[in-house]
């Protein structure tokens, strides 16, 4: 069913008018499409060393940042593109693109909205980021001290990165309050150097794979969060990723570091404009979990898939790893993978502290031309650690959407368990839904289980809910929805709503 | 073409250089130059391959054969004893007619392939190496290709009835330092039916090629045991091809053996077929090492079909086992019914399993489902038998035994699957401790 159809259908007697907004509102192929015309500040094309002492001139970084940078960009320089994937795609030309791009408009500080560059607000409008966040991100002086618009709202502080930069961090104050360091990564190697020389690339190292070597020569910006000792930090906290420029790749870089004790939730939400050209996001990020703490990862990856033929999208190359170095340690990813034209992306964690726990809950969800290639690993090295994998791949259209995971238990984990369940649907003919697991047990006393199922919508169902007035669509999406439950029962309230949403949207004209 | 890695090139010319082609090679000639080329090509496998991840292609890529002592099995009846079979004698790879029956059997043609391969025509020719031809996509077999372009002897049997019996190839090893390289082909044709079994190890490293093409509504049932060497490298390929309804049943026994790659490759062409695979195996790393390594690729490029793996292995005293399966379901292979499932018993902390369970999907109306465990023996199972008055040595045996019958069930003779429980039985007795 096409856009039109949803907006002239007669509302059918019975239907509130909630239902027909939100209707409305999730019609239209992809929601997040358009583009914010700004005056941005290049750096000329392509990738040589100058460009690299060129990212962190601008950032104001410290000799020890430059080298850091210089000594990731040689080896990436020697390496190969990985070629293991079940991902097709034709090759990337790494010099086309710009490696760094920043709103013209972010060289001196507005001092109040009336100042800031309209257009950027209304960037983060369209985000549906609350106003008195958007003054902050506007990096409006004294924004924070401002009353909130609304008295008992739930607060969820949010760093935006537009294209190469970090634009603004909220709630700064109240987090510093309660000794949580939660600011831009360029911010906290001027600010906390002690912390990220000894966190940084310790969990991801810089030769790691060829991404996350690029990523750490041109990383440009991304979040910083310091949870410190016994805290729980007070708010979830979020980054709002965007790919505004064209022919922009964005490499942003998130360390996060639960000391002893603490807990946080992060989330992380991805959106970038239509384009016709394929562009390039190659992230890293880190977790380090010390003693007893505990971190939550959700992610609602939303980054414009391309067109209905395959035309455009975002090229997703991520790297993704906790470290639980402490004992009974926690870490929770997340993930709803419903965007990007390509997506390379394993969030893994390394079980090292004894009773640690690993946590990975995907959908991965891909229509027309979209390819997915995702899963984790789970290291087992601690004693008593334990795991979860929940992974739900539905394919559609000319999609191909693979699970790909690995399952290790060394020798001196004892004591050990793993339980993996991964489930794929298949909706339509011309699509395929793959798994490859890898499975290593090398001690007796642990307990690996792997289950995988791949199947299709089932009839009975469809009939069912059809014959209760739904149409086709409808029906699928609810169906898809109830095959997903239990990672969307995983992530934080707001992101479960709008993954809901985006289940039924993605899936938008994969039937009939 | 890419040029390959020197040490695999260098590998590869070394392994080549120590080979000779057979003199009369008549209808087999070409079939044997492409697989060459196909070695040639692709070079033999090296440690840095996925597909040989866990399992180290050193000892089968040597030129020199590491030795293995012959081992004398006659403890126990001969494997497969009592069952009515036309038996074949191979010794370290050279026949033995003497030990021989005579190759007549009602429903069958046999004939051996050094012996007829000097004609100009054979009806094995549109077998020999086209089976394993169409193997070698997408993942490349290299000691396939070898075996193809090298095989001194092996049996060719065409089912056109029902089998009046089983055929039995008896391997018997003799030598250490022997190393066998035999290909068999069985063509069922339509509505024919045949049973072959395998015996023993075929010499101290063998590699092993069997081509089975299955016309439609034929069947072909085939039943290995690898012997008890300890010290005897294996490397075997088992081909199948599936027409229209019919039916392939494929069983392997490993006891023992410092090194196993057992591969079998499953094609579906005809609709409504089944194929079932399975496999037990056993080790002790304390008397000897014990690597093995089950590799399944089943595609079904058919409406219909139904693909079952099961295999189980006991591991004790840090042996090692692998399970490579995989389902490729092709785009339009609609109604497929796949299953698959590997399972692994640690008996104590040494012991590894590694396995890598796969599915690969281009069609919508399928059921396809894989699972994998790994796991110690259940302490619950193991207190309610010795509650029982059982003795703690009797009880592990029983709950071992009872975990790897679920592959003999697999068998459709149940006087085979008899014979090879006793096997088992036996070895777990010889290896009470």
């Amino acid at each position: 069913m096409d856009d039109q159809t949803v907006m002239d259908q007669d509302v059918k007697e019975g239907v509130d008018q909630e239902t027909v907004d939100a209707v409305k509102q999730l019609s239209g192929a992809y929601k997040h499409g358009w583009n914010t015309e700004i005056e941005m500040d290049f750096a000329p094309k392509g990738l040589t060393e100058d460009i690299v002492r060129l990212i962190s001139e601008r950032n104001s970084e410290p000799e020890w940042m430059l080298e850091f940078r210089l000594d990731a960009f040689r080896r990436w320089q020697k390496m190969d593109e990985p070629d293991w994937s079940m991902l097709r795609y034709a090759p990337v030309d790494y010099q086309e693109q710009y490696y760094y791009a920043k709103p013209s408009s972010m060289k001196e500080k507005p001092k109040s909205l009336d100042e800031v560059d309209p257009k950027l607000l209304e960037t983060y409008k369209k985000l549906g980021i609350p106003l008195k966040e958007q003054m902050i991100l506007a990096g409006v002086e004294g924004a924070e001290g401002a009353p909130a618009d609304a008295k008992g709202e739930r607060k969820v502080a949010v760093d935006a990165v537009f294209d190469s930069v970090s634009v603004g961090t909220t709630f700064k104050k109240e987090l510093a309050q309660a000794g949580v360091i939660f600011c831009s990564i360029s911010e906290a190697v001027q600010e906390h150097p002690e912390l990220v020389k000894k966190y940084l690339a310790s969990v991801v190292p810089v030769q790691d794979n060829y991404f996350a070597t690029l990523n750490a020569a041109v990383f440009s910006d991304g979040s910083f969060v310091y949870v410190p000792k016994g805290t729980r930090c007070p708010m979830e906290l979020s980054t709002y990723f965007r790919i505004n420029a064209e022919n922009t790749g964005q490499f942003e870089r998130t360390l996060i570091i639960a000391d002893e004790g603490a807990y946080v939730s992060y989330l992380e939400g991805c959106t970038a404009p239509m384009r016709e050209t394929n562009q390039l996001h190659a992230a890293v990020v880190e977790i380090v979990a010390l003693d007893d703490a505990e971190v939550k990862y959700s992610t609602v990856q939303n980054w414009y898939p391309g067109d209905e033929n395959g035309k455009g999208g975002i090229y997703n190359f991520v790297t993704k790893r906790a470290d639980c170095r402490g004992d009974r340690s926690k870490v929770s990813w997340t993930q709803v993978e419903t965007g990007s034209a390509l997506t390379w992306k394993y969030p893994s964690c390394i079980l090292r502290g004894d009773d640690s726990q690993g946590e990975f809950y995907s959908i991965a969800i891909t229509n027309n031309w979209q390819q997915a290639d995702t899963g984790t690993k789970m290291i087992h090295l601690g004693k008593n650690t334990r795991s979860r994998i929940v992974s739900k791949g539905i394919s559609a259209g000319h999609a191909q959407n693979t699970y790909r995971g690995l399952v290790s238990m060394h020798p001196k984990a004892k004591n050990s368990r793993n339980y993996t369940q991964c489930d794929s649907l298949l909706i339509g003919d011309k699509c395929g839904a793959h798994t490859v697991p890898y499975i290593e047990v090398k001690n007796n006393s642990s307990r690996v289980e792997h289950e995988a199922t791949t199947s299709k919508v089932d009839d009975d169902q469809m009939f069912y809910c059809q014959q209760r007035g739904m149409d086709e669509e409808e029906a699928v999406a609810l169906i898809v929805n109830g095959f997903c439950k239990e990672v969307l029962q995983a992530l934080p309230m707001e992101f479960a709503m709008e993954a809901q949403q985006l289940v039924a949207i993605s899936l938008e004209g994969s039937v009939g | 073409m890419m040029a390959l890695p020197q040490a695999k090139q260098d590998a590869t010319e070394a392994r080549l250089a120590a080979l000779t082609l057979p003199v009369q090679d008549g209808w087999t000639r070409a079939a044997r130059a492409d697989a060459l080329a196909r070695l040639t090509k692709s070079g033999l496998p090296g440690p840095r391959d996925e597909y040989w991840r866990w399992t180290r292609p050193a000892e089968l890529n040597a030129v020199d054969v590491p030795g293995a002592a012959p081992m004398d099995e006659s403890d126990e009846a001969p494997i497969f004893d009592g069952i009515d079979a036309l038996s074949l004698v191979f010794r370290d790879g050279v026949f033995d007619a003497e030990a021989s029956d005579d190759l007549t059997l009602e429903g069958v043609e046999i004939s051996r392939l050094s012996e007829v391969q000097g004609a100009d025509i054979h009806w094995a020719r549109e077998v020999y190496g086209a089976l394993e031809l169409r193997g070698q996509d997408p993942v490349v077999r290299p000691f396939a290709a070898l075996n193809t372009a090298f095989a001194s002897d092996g049996v060719l049997i065409r089912a056109t009835g029902k089998a009046a019996k089983p055929i039995c190839i008896r391997y018997v090893h003799e030598k250490s330092d022997s190393d066998p390289i035999l290909h068999h082909v069985v063509k069922v044709e339509e509505g024919a039916e045949v049973t072959l079994l395998e015996a023993g190890a075929p010499g101290a490293r063998f590699n092993t090629v069997l081509e089975a093409d299955i016309a439609d509504r034929g069947t072909f049932h085939h039943v290995r045991a690898q012997g008890r060497n300890r010290d005897r490298r294996a490397n075997t390929h088992t081909f199948a091809r599936l027409g229209e309804e019919s039916v392939c049943k494929s069983f392997t026994l490993s006891l023992n053996g410092a090194l196993t790659r057992n591969e079998h490759i499953i094609e579906f062409t005809g609709d409504d077929a089944a194929a079932h695979v399975a496999g037990a195996a056993i080790g002790d790393g304390k008397v000897a090492k014990f690597h093995h390594d089950d590799t399944v690729f089943v595609t079904h490029d058919a409406v219909n079909c139904e693909s079952r793996q099961v295999f189980k292995k006991v591991l004790k005293n840090g042996a090692l086992g692998v399970f490579q399966g995989k389902i490729l379901v092709k785009a339009g292979a609609q109604k497929t019914d796949g299953y698959q499932i590997s399972q692994s018993l640690l008996l104590d902390g040494d012991s590894q399993f590694l396995a890598k369970p796969e599915l690969e999907i281009y069609a919508d109306d399928v059921a396809c489902s894989h699972g994998s465990t790994t796991g110690s023996i259940d302490e619950e199972m193991l207190f309610y038998l010795k509650a029982r008055g059982v003795p703690h040595a009797r009880a592990m045996d029983l709950l071992v035994l009872a975990f790897l019958a679920e592959t003999l069930a697999e068998i459709e003779e149940d006087a085979i699957a008899e014979s090879l429980r006793t096997r088992l039985e036996n070895w777990l007795e010889r290896h009470a401790d």
